[in-house]
């Protein structure tokens, strides 16, 4: 862990919490091409299939050929820093809260510019860099020039980390501390450094391996709270909703019945009370209060993680119902990005294929450990994108997906 | 080099109208153009029933072009033009208007450029500035077009191994003239003490680099040469005008501009050569873009810029009379009208009606305009020769 970044003071409890602000997020539709691959960490610029040119800013036509065939492809992302500026003036809020800000013009190996945010680690130009594309606090597509070599960590850079959600001093809300996954996330995110974590559980009875050792832990504090009970979700949230500042949902219920494997629909509501209205129940809750705290000081509220399942993208017939309510889930999912958008806050979506637990027991391998989740998890807060697919399944199956979603209908149907 | 151009004989440019400048107006885009085209029209002693050509540049008249002018102004040209070309829009207006009186199809052209200033308008109108400026550029720090001139501006300096004093002499300079032009905002002198210690902006720029956005209007008319006499109108000659788009669109960063690739085309059609020159009205919203029109119109070779400013001096009464009225940087930039200053400061040198500091027997001055940051840089240069007659 870098020690460039320093413990932030505490708050001055007399001064106003400020409003959070938005860097400029309007773009044109064919700019938002961008974030289909930065959603995922991928650099990805308009590659003209007729003559194969690249071409940077997003146009509608081939710059050199005129051909409308452009396919956003990943880049490499090396280039050569050309020319570089510290903004000391700014339009827009954000930037103004934020200078000075460094700001470089790259030429890609692949012969086009890109006005990037610059890494205070970067040599004066001309050095190489590595360009990647980010999520900015808008939401938006940004690119990010970083050193070619070293540590890159954009948490560790005082501006780049604005575009990251890391957990380092942060008060973290763990729904679900008990299973598998929650206690692996638990020690991940301390780990990574995060001042707190309250450990959701409910149902005391339970007394699953690790978990006196997680409640002994002592950085943790367990908090009851059951996702399926209003009132327990309102109570915690009146209690500590004020502090929290990293919510992971890791409540899920899981059953595996197909549609004929179990007559009724208790199984497939009791999916859905935890997966899908548990989800609604927090974000009632937790959300509005997290709104008002997208900038309170280096330590604001900053990201809500979900964990879903790769099975939310198309039905697996299998774990059918499980499948809708993870689907329901990622519905409600992606209303909750909008509307903490404005406040800054970031939605990352985990979609993990299979893992590794009693509910799984059935699938063949390869299947996703705890730890691996947990990781992911991390990653996606220490980094900047909003949408993780863990493990070789999921990234099977979104590759499917993305390809041709009527195959893999017909594929997971098999 | 392509064709020779058509030449632009007879054709007659009259009638130099200021608009004062003011820091920020409440009024539209709409009052600065009523108040040229009426100046224009008392100047030449003609009813605005007379103006059958009108040719437009504004940011700021939306939802209105120079189509809802006419209405708005009361007038029925038989040619109209709005030209959404920013700093490059003065040339190439005078171009296309001076195209048309030789064609017939116009006998009196106004040429007029206006915007108003309202305290949010840069605002708003850098954070949507074109396509490529909304998408990559203004996202990235939102300092409008400072942060591209920064990036140029430091590539310069890198490469060709520029001073911060060397822009700060042209700065300099630009407020002497400044001080004797009566429409200048600024009112103060500025020492090389005074530009090198102002606050930064954008590294390498400070803020006496960065021009003023404000409200105004500049004007001229369009007209035969024979209609200037018949009128009695102290006008210029048309001798040679340029235009180019988009030039060297693969340079990593842009150093050199459209004027590169048609300066030849210029001086041949006006048949004198960079030597000839008496006056430069550079279009100059920073000093960098001054400094790589002197080089690209041939005035020294590219990188010698530097070089250049250290041996000559830039006052009206100086070796190298440059930006007389003050230009953009010490006189403001009223929006489009920066792109129109120049034409209008060259023509008042020509015609000796200067309102400021006199370049003493102005025969021949190249007016230069640059406009529209899109992404990484300028897309429109152009550049024309007007001559005394």
């Amino acid at each position: 862990m870098s020690e460039t970044i320093k413990r932030p003071k505490r708050k001055n409890p007399i001064l106003k919490t400020r409003a959070p602000t938005l860097p400029p997020d309007r773009r044109s539709r064919i700019a938002l091409g961008l974030v289909r691959g930065a959603a995922l960490g991928n650099l990805e610029l308009q590659c003209c299939a007729a003559c194969g040119a690249v071409q940077y800013p997003p146009r509608e036509a081939c710059v050199r050929c005129l051909s409308a065939e452009l396919e956003w492809t990943v880049m490499s992302g090396r280039g050569e820093l050309v020319s570089e500026t510290t903004l000391h003036h700014s339009q827009e809020l954000f930037f103004r809260e934020r200078m000075p800000w460094r700001l470089g013009l790259v030429r890609l190996a692949e012969g086009v510019s890109l006005v990037v945010h610059l890494d205070a680690r970067c040599g004066p130009a001309p050095s190489p860099v590595i360009v990647e594309a980010v999520l900015d606090r808008a939401g938006q597509a940004a690119l990010v020039a970083k050193p070619d070599g070293g540590n890159t960590a954009l948490a560790d850079e005082p501006k780049l980390r604005n575009f990251t959600s890391d957990p380092r001093f942060r008060k973290v809300l763990v729904t679900d501390a008990k299973s598998a996954v929650g206690q692996a996330v638990v020690k991940a995110v301390l780990e990574a450094g995060a001042d707190l974590v309250w450990a959701g559980h409910c149902e005391p009875w339970k007394n699953p391996p690790g978990w006196p050792a997680i409640a002994e832990l002592p950085k943790v504090t367990l908090v009851p709270l059951d996702v399926t009970d209003t009132k327990s979700v309102n109570e915690l949230a009146a209690e500590l909703g004020f502090k929290v500042d990293i919510v992971i949902n890791t409540s899920e219920h899981h059953r595996t019945f197909g549609i004929f494997g179990r007559a009724g629909v208790e199984t497939a509501r009791a999916e859905m009370e935890t997966n899908c209205f548990g989800l609604l129940r927090l974000a009632q809750a937790f959300g509005p209060v997290m709104q008002s705290r997208g900038a309170d000081g280096e330590t604001s509220a900053v990201a809500w993680v979900n964990l879903l399942s790769i099975y939310a993208l198309s039905n697996f017939p299998q774990h059918a119902t499980y499948s809708a309510s993870m689907a329901a889930a990622l519905s409600v999912a992606q209303a909750l990005r909008a509307e903490m958008r404005v406040a800054g806050i970031r939605v990352i979506n985990i979609f993990p294929g299979p893992i590794d637990d009693e509910w799984n027991q059935l699938l063949l391998p390869p299947k996703l450990a705890p730890s691996a989740v947990a990781r992911a998890i991390v990653g996606a807060l220490k980094g900047s994108v909003e949408d993780v697919y863990p493990g070789d399944i999921a990234q099977d199956w979104l590759a499917r997906f993305r390809d041709n979603p009527k195959a893999l209908e017909r594929e997971l149907g098999r | 080099m392509a064709n020779r151009i058509a030449s632009y004989d007879g054709v007659a440019v009259a009638v130099p109208v200021s608009v004062p400048y003011e820091r920020f107006s409440i009024r539209g885009a709409h009052w600065f153009i009523a108040r040229a085209l009426k100046a224009l029209v008392d100047g030449a002693g003609i009813s605005k029933d007379e103006i059958d050509g009108l040719c437009v540049g504004s940011f700021t008249l939306a939802p209105d072009s120079a189509v809802g002018l006419t209405q708005h102004l009361g007038l029925s040209p038989r040619w109209l033009d709005h030209v959404p070309m920013g700093g490059a829009s003065g040339i190439v207006s005078l171009r296309r208007a001076a195209r048309a009186v030789q064609a017939g199809d116009a006998e009196i052209v106004a040429c007029i450029a206006g915007d108003t200033n309202h305290v949010d308008s840069f605002r708003l109108s850098t954070a949507t500035f074109s396509m490529f400026a909304q998408d990559a550029v203004y996202p990235y720090g939102a300092g409008g077009p400072n942060t591209s001139f920064a990036f140029l501006t430091a590539y310069y300096m890198r490469t060709y191994g520029a001073k911060p004093e060397d822009f700060g002499k042209l700065c300099v300079a630009q407020r002497s003239n400044a001080l004797q032009f009566p429409h200048a905002l600024f009112k103060k002198p500025l020492t090389l003490d005074e530009y090198l210690n102002a606050r930064p902006v954008a590294d390498p720029l400070r803020l006496f680099d960065c021009v003023m956005p404000c409200a105004g209007a500049e004007a001229f008319l369009v007209m035969s040469e024979d209609r200037a006499r018949r009128l009695g109108l102290p006008h210029a000659r048309l001798r040679g005008a340029i235009e180019r788009h988009n030039a060297f669109p693969d340079d990593p960063v842009q150093h050199r501009g459209g004027w590169a690739m048609d300066r030849d085309r210029l001086y041949e059609s006006a048949g004198i050569g960079p030597e000839d020159i008496d006056l430069l009205e550079a279009y100059d919203d920073y000093p960098v873009i001054c400094v790589l029109q002197i080089e690209d119109l041939g005035f020294c070779g590219k990188g010698e810029g530097p070089d250049f400013i250290r041996r000559h001096t830039f006052e009206a009464n100086g070796s190298f009379p440059f930006n007389t009225s003050g230009g953009q940087l010490s006189v403001g930039q009223a929006g489009a009208a920066g792109g129109t200053l120049g034409i209008v400061e060259a023509l008042r040198q020509v015609t000796g009606q200067s309102l400021g500091a006199r370049v003493e027997n102005a025969r021949h001055a190249l007016v230069s305009g640059f406009g529209m940051i899109n992404f990484d840089r300028g897309l429109c240069t152009g550049a024309a020769i007007l001559a005394a007659t």
